[in-house]
This record gives structure tokens, C-alpha cells and sequence, in this order.
């Protein structure tokens, strides 16, 4: 009771006078107060070197030399490098690989553990490849995936199945790397999903099931539906993420084998910090990063992610 | 006034001890992690002498050595002395990263006679020298002693083996009678099953550009080279020689199958192959007998084959450079002396990891390898100038490799004809010039 009066009396005040002012200046202080840490870690390590990386995009910076002015010129050269197209097409390649599959089981395992698996040790097991760094995920799966002497070949030929290359053949390669990364993440989707579902109304299924709906109308029609905001953010981060792969390829192929796993962060990597371009490698960055900014901003849009469907 | 009279004691006590005993600390990087001991030993014996010198030994490995070394570049925090590989020299001198020794040995009056021949050569351009030589490494056949026995071989098999890129010479033979099936039928032998090999008469790293232990011994003992001079801006990439010592190589994974095709072999490399029993022979530089003396010690070495022209192994040798950007430079060239000298040599050919860059060394490196009971005479016979030839030292050294690997990973898929590969990646290489 006396709650409901105080905040009428805080209602009532912020609209005029000295003391509102006041007051909403205290609580905008405190709200950056409680971002600032974020605020912090987004200019330096986010703002300033994506603006310096603009600034040495339009040098020649050579790492070891002071950097000269060169206009748009690592643009143009951009433009007319066909190993540049080349990689956005194998990342676009490793993307389709890898989010659809990814999304699929994360949603499947997370249903599959809302409905029938309640113990923690079940979403202990799930998430735990997710808390391996992607260098030592990498490692493991060379060693296992490797054709002569790996775990998963010796596993094949023992059920009948031809041994395969796996990371050492240019068709295989991608779609291995792809199989790493989800192996890896999909706990981790899978957890957000299942958090996803732990918000729906429960009443709603009872509600479904008294008007006889099936299992599969009930999650085509209420748990599709009001997963679409985690669904969002899954998809953003994951889409984001996976544009760019670099770290397992690093490991594992370093863009082999034929060129076949050169993903675009890896020809970045290899321009800045192996041919010493870092002007150009900081233009394809920025291509990049524009690049990335339109596909978000699609997903957003065709998604929807602004509204809600749990009125 | 009590207060102050003490902070002042109390002060000049902290301070006294490194005002007497002010020392520079020279750091220095390596990447080698066998030889990082043996380099900490000859860091003690300096700085016993030196007191006024401390010397931090940083060991990373390859790599991670030169983005880290970049972009310590970038940073100034680059190491004063760092070890350097020819591939690197280019760019680091061009760009005015490393010290030109010249005035530095003139006035010492430091005696380079007893280097090997062609080790300073390397490290010099124009009359300047970037780096002094500390070590050199030549090629060998490593073969495993067990599997030789059990095929009816002697060592003696292998000590003068033939070559030629039309049918292989002696050394085909040898590897084909190296490699066993499943069902224990060996590669010339009737009914040999192709696909399923147990053990392959040969094992050879994923072909690397420079080739040193993959390719290029073959492909130079056909008169073939990289390029006709050093800091050449021509590379001869399409010269059909290379072409037919790579199909060579290609056929014998993918028509022979007496090695595995670089879909099977995988990126742990010959040396994984060869623990695990998959290998009978691979080659092998000098640098990695310490590595088979200690996880395979079945494994012995003979010499490389001799080609159309005779044995070619590449003669490939590390140096010390010193960073121009170093705040500690007169510290730094005593420790590049001391690295270069009698005393460090000699401690370098005592521990037997390396062959040290002083001719007067290699006695005492192939005894200290003798009591380990490692015969390194394979590499030793091959290191005079007759059996040798330089590596590459170009411009554009990263960006060959990168355009090269790719050329050579084609062709030992059997994607495309090797000499269109091949000449299609010499044309690209050579337009970066």
C-alpha cells in the first residue's frame, strides 16, 4: 500500500519542480554509472580500433614503416582481388554450412531437454564443448580427424565405412572445420533456447492440448512463435560469429588444403601479419565490418526483432 | 627532521644495490625449444663474465615467433637480439629492422674465416651483413632400423641410393620393398593391396614451399633452382624439371601408393607418421635428430639419393640479428660475439642438438651425437659446396610461400596438369617483383 502511494508521489513529482529534475539527473547518474564498465570496454577496444583500422585503411602501413597517405587506393585494389571475393565466398559457403545445422540441433537438444531431460548433469554435458576455447576444440579434432592415425577414421572403418580426409581433402575441409565449430557451439545455443523456453506460459500448451492440438502444431504455433526473440539473438550472434571463423582454421588447415578453407579473417590475418599489408588487410576489415553491419541489419528486419508475439 | 633523515637512509639503502650492480638486460628470443637449454647454458657462461649484463631468453614457438616478433616491431618492445631465419632477411633489412654488422665487426676485428662456406653470404647484401651464422642444416633419409630388418635390408641398401624423375632409380625400389599392406604383402610384391597400406615405404611432411625435406633434394639434383642468383627478382617455378620431380612425388602417392596422398597424410606431419609406425622413411632435416633420438630411437639416417646430378641438399643456416631499435645495442653485439664464439660454439656442439656455424665444430658435434649413439654422418657428408645450394633469399618471401603452398597442394591432389600449376604460380610470384 504505502509502495503504490510512493511511487504515485515519485510520478507525480517527476513531472515538475526542482526536486523531479533532480532526481532524474540522479537516476540517469546511475544509470551510466552501471554502464560505464561496458562503456569502457566498447570505445577502447571496439570504437577507437575500429576507427584507427578506418584511419590505416587508407595507408600503406607496412607494420615496420612509417604509414603513408594512400587514399582509397587499398580499396580499389580490393575491389579487383579476386582471393578477396574468393574468401567472402568460401565464408559466405562455411555460413550456410554451419548456422542452419547449428540452430536445428541447439533448438532440438533444447526441446528435447525441456520436455524430457530435467537434470542439470544432462546441461552440464551439453554445454561443456562450449567451454573449451576454439584453439584447443581445433587441436582435439586434428588429432581425431586425423586420416591415418585419428580416432574417427579407426571409429568408420570399424562399423564398414571407407576411411575419410576429412581437414586434408579441399571437399571435405570446410565442411569439417563447420562440424568443428558446431560441435562446439551448439551447447551453447541450445542453452539459450532452453532458457528461451523456461519464459513461455506453460498455461498456453494446457490451454493447446484442451483444444486438441499435436505435439508438433503446438511448436510450430506457440513455441516457434515466442522463441522469436531468442531466436534473434541466436541467429545475429551466431551469423556474426560465424563470418568470423578464424581461430580453428587457424589451427587445423591455416586455409588449406588448395586454398580451400582461406575464409575472408584468415586472408585478413594473412595480409596484415604475414605479407605485412596492414592498410590493405585493415580496408578488407572494413568491408567487412560494413558488410556485417547489413547482413544484422537484414536478419533484424526479416526477423522482426522489435516486437513480440506474447501479447 | 628524524622522519626525513630516515626516508633518506632508508632510500639511498634500496638504491645503493642497483646503482653498483646496474646491469642491461638483453633480451633475446628463439623459437627452437631444444636448443633453448643449450643457449641458456652459453647465457650463464656470459654473464659470468659479464656481470653487468643479464641475458632473457624467451622461446616461443614458429608460429607464433614471427607475428609476435612483427608486432613487437610495432610495439618497440622488440627483442635485442633475436634468432633469424633467411626467409625473414629481406624484409627485415629493407625495412631497417636489423643491424648492419659491418662496422660492428670491423671494429672488432672479428675473424668470420671459420664459418662454412656460403653461411655469411647468406646474411649479406650490398656489402652489409645482418645476421652472424650460428648453426647450419643439411637433409637425410630417416628410416626406421626395425623396419629395414624385418624387409631383408641392410643399412648398406640405403647408403648410396639413386634417383630420377622418370622411374624413381634405387630409391623407388627401396620404398616400394619398405611398404607393407595389411595382409603383410610388401609394395613390389604380386597381390599387394594398394588400399590398405600398414606401413608406407615413405612418409613426407604436406610439401612446404621451400621444399627442404619434402621436395626440393629431388628437384635440385636435376640441375633445377629456385632462382639463378641471390635476391634474384626471377623465379623459376615453371621450369619443367620441378614439374617432373612433383609428378614424381605425386604418382608415387596417388598411382603407386607407396606414400600417403596429401589427403592421407594429414597436418601432424612425417614425424607423427614415423612414431606411429604409418612410415618406414621420410627425410629429414639435421635440426630433428634430437627429436627421433628421443621418441623413435629405432630410427637411423642415411644419405639423400643421388640424382641426374648428383646429391642436393639445401644448406640452410639461422643467425643472430640485432634490432636497430635496441636501447642496450653495445650489450647486445657482446652477446651476438659471444654466440658467434669458440666458447658458445662449443657448448652449442657438446649438447649435440645442432651443427654449430663454425667449420671447427662439426668434430665435436658428430662425437657428442657419437656417444648418443646417433651416427650423423648422413648430414655431414653432403655439407660440402659440390652437394649443397642456398634457399631462396627474395623479396616477397611470405607471399611466394602462400602462392607456392597452394600451387603444390594442387598438385599433389592431381587437380590440374602439374606444369600449368605450376607455370600459373611462377607467373604470379613473378609479378610481385
Amino acid at each position: 500500500m504505502t509502495g503504490r502511494s510512493a511511487d504515485k508521489s515519485v510520478n507525480a513529482d517527476k513531472g515538475s519542480g526542482l526536486f523531479g529534475n533532480r532526481l532524474r539527473r540522479k537516476e540517469a547518474l546511475t544509470g551510466y554509472l552501471f554502464i560505464l564498465p561496458a562503456l569502457i570496454g566498447l570505445i577502447a577496444f571496439f570504437a577507437f580500433p575500429t576507427i584507427r583500422a578506418a584511419q590505416i585503411s587508407l595507408t600503406n602501413w607496412n607494420l615496420m614503416r612509417p604509414a603513408h597517405w594512400i587514399g582509397f587506393d587499398n580499396y580499389g585494389k580490393l575491389w579487383a582481388d579476386g582471393k578477396f571475393w574468393d574468401s567472402m565466398q568460401i565464408t559466405l559457403l562455411y555460413v550456410i554450412y554451419n548456422i542452419p545445422l547449428q540452430t536445428a540441433l541447439g533448438l532440438i537438444i533444447a526441446v528435447l531437454a525441456d520436455r524430457l531431460a530435467k537434470s542439470v548433469l544432462f546441461r552440464a554435458v551439453i554445454i561443456a564443448p562450449y567451454l573449451i576455447s576454439n584453439v584447443v576444440a581445433g587441436l582435439v579434432w586434428l588429432l581425431m580427424l586425423d586420416p591415418l592415425i585419428g580416432l574417427t577414421n579407426a571409429f568408420l572403418t570399424g562399423i564398414g565405412i571407407p576411411p575419410q580426409s576429412f581437414l586434408s581433402s579441399p571437399d571435405q575441409a570446410l565442411i569439417s572445420v563447420a562440424g568443428i565449430s558446431i560441435w562446439r557451439h551448439v551447447g551453447f545455443t541450445a542453452l539459450l533456447f532452453y532458457a528461451g523456453l523456461q519464459s513461455i506460459p506453460r498455461d498456453l500448451y494446457e490451454a493447446a492440448r484442451l483444444d486438441g492440438a499435436s505435439e508438433s502444431a503446438m511448436f510450430r504455433m506457440i513455441t516457434l512463435p515466442l522463441l522469436r526473440p531468442v531466436m534473434v539473438f541466436v541467429l545475429v550472434t551466431s551469423v556474426v560469429g560465424s563470418f568470423q571463423v578464424f581461430d580453428v582454421i587457424a589451427v587445423t588447415t591455416q586455409g588449406g588444403p588448395a586454398n580451400s578453407t582461406r575464409a575472408v579473417l584468415w586472408y585478413i590475418y594473412e595480409n596484415a601479419f604475414q605479407f605485412s599489408r596492414m592498410g590493405y588487410a585493415s580496408a578488407m576489415s572494413m568491408v567487412l565490418f560494413v558488410f556485417l553491419i547489413l547482413v544484422t541489419l537484414l536478419q533484424m528486419r526479416l526477423l522482426r526483432a522489435d516486437s513480440s508475439d506474447l501479447g | 627532521m628524524k622522519t626525513l633523515t630516515h626516508y633518506l637512509l632508508v632510500s639511498a639503502a634500496v638504491l645503493a644495490p642497483t646503482t653498483v650492480f646496474a646491469q642491461d638486460t638483453v633480451r633475446y628470443w628463439m623459437w627452437d625449444g631444444q636448443q633453448a637449454p643449450v643457449y641458456q647454458q652459453c647465457a650463464n657462461d656470459f654473464e659470468a663474465m659479464n656481470s653487468d649484463i643479464h641475458i632473457e631468453i624467451t622461446q616461443t614457438g614458429w608460429d607464433q615467433y614471427w607475428t609476435n616478433l612483427t608486432t613487437s616491431f610495432i610495439s618497440g618492445d622488440a627483442p635485442d637480439v633475436f634468432v633469424n631465419h633467411l626467409m625473414r632477411l629481406p624484409e627485415f633489412a629493407a625495412n631497417q629492422m636489423i643491424e648492419d654488422l659491418t662496422p660492428l665487426l670491423a671494429k672488432a676485428s672479428y675473424d668470420t674465416s671459420g664459418y662454412l662456406p656460403g653461411l655469411l653470404e647468406n646474411w649479406s647484401k650490398d656489402g652489409a651483413v645482418y645476421g652472424l651464422p650460428k648453426d647450419w642444416a643439411t637433409v637425410a633419409v630417416a628410416y626406421d632400423r626395425d623396419k629395414l630388418k624385418a624387409a631383408g635390408l641392410a643399412p648398406s641398401d640405403l647408403a648410396d641410393m639413386t634417383w630420377n624423375p622418370e622411374n624413381g632409380g634405387s630409391f623407388q625400389k627401396i620404398i616400394a620393398h619398405l611398404t607393407v599392406d595389411t595382409n603383410g604383402k610388401r609394395g613390389d610384391e604380386e597381390g599387394f593391396d594398394p588400399n590398405s597400406v600398414a606401413t608406407f615405404g615413405l612418409v613426407l611432411n604436406p610439401l612446404s614451399p621451400q621444399g627442404e625435406t619434402e621436395w626440393a633434394y629431388l628437384a635440385a639434383s636435376t640441375g633445377w633452382r629456385f632462382i639463378d642468383e641471390p635476391w634474384s627478382t626471377h623465379y623459376n617455378f615453371d621450369d619443367p624439371r620441378l614439374a617432373k620431380s612433383l609428378t614424381w612425388i605425386r604418382d608415387l602417392a596417388r598411382v603407386h601408393h607407396l606414400m600417403p596422398t596429401v589427403e592421407q597424410t594429414g597436418r601432424l606431419g612425417a614425424e607423427t607418421l614415423m612414431f606411429s609406425d604409418k612410415g618406414a622413411m621420410t627425410v629429414t632435416g639435421s635440426w630433428l635428430v634430437g627429436l627421433y633420438h628421443q621418441s623413435k630411437p629405432s630410427v637411423a639416417f642415411a644419405p639423400i639419393p643421388a640424382g641426374p646430378e648428383g646429391r642436393k641438399t639445401m644448406f640452410n643456416g639461422l643467425a643472430d640479428s640485432i634490432w636497430t631499435g635496441s636501447p642496450v645495442k653495445d650489450a647486445a653485439w657482446k652477446w651476438v660475439q659471444y654466440l658467434g664464439s669458440d666458447a658458445c660454439q662449443a657448448t652449442v656442439a657438446k649438447a649435440g642438438v645442432v651443427f654449430p656455424a663454425q667449420q671447427d665444430q662439426i668434430e665435436t658435434t658428430v662425437k657428442a651425437f657419437e656417444e648418443k649413439g646417433v651416427d650423423v654422418s648422413a648430414f655431414t657428408k653432403v655439407a660440402t659446396s659440390e652437394t649443397t645450394f642456398a634457399p631462396p633469399i627474395t623479396d616477397y618471401g611470405n607471399e611466394i610461400s602462400s602462392i607456392v603452398k597452394a600451387a603444390l597442394e594442387k598438385v599433389m591432389l592431381g587437380q590440374q596438369k602439374p606444369e600449368e600449376i605450376l607455370t600459373n604460380a611462377n607467373e604470379e610470384v613473378n609479378s610481385l617483383f
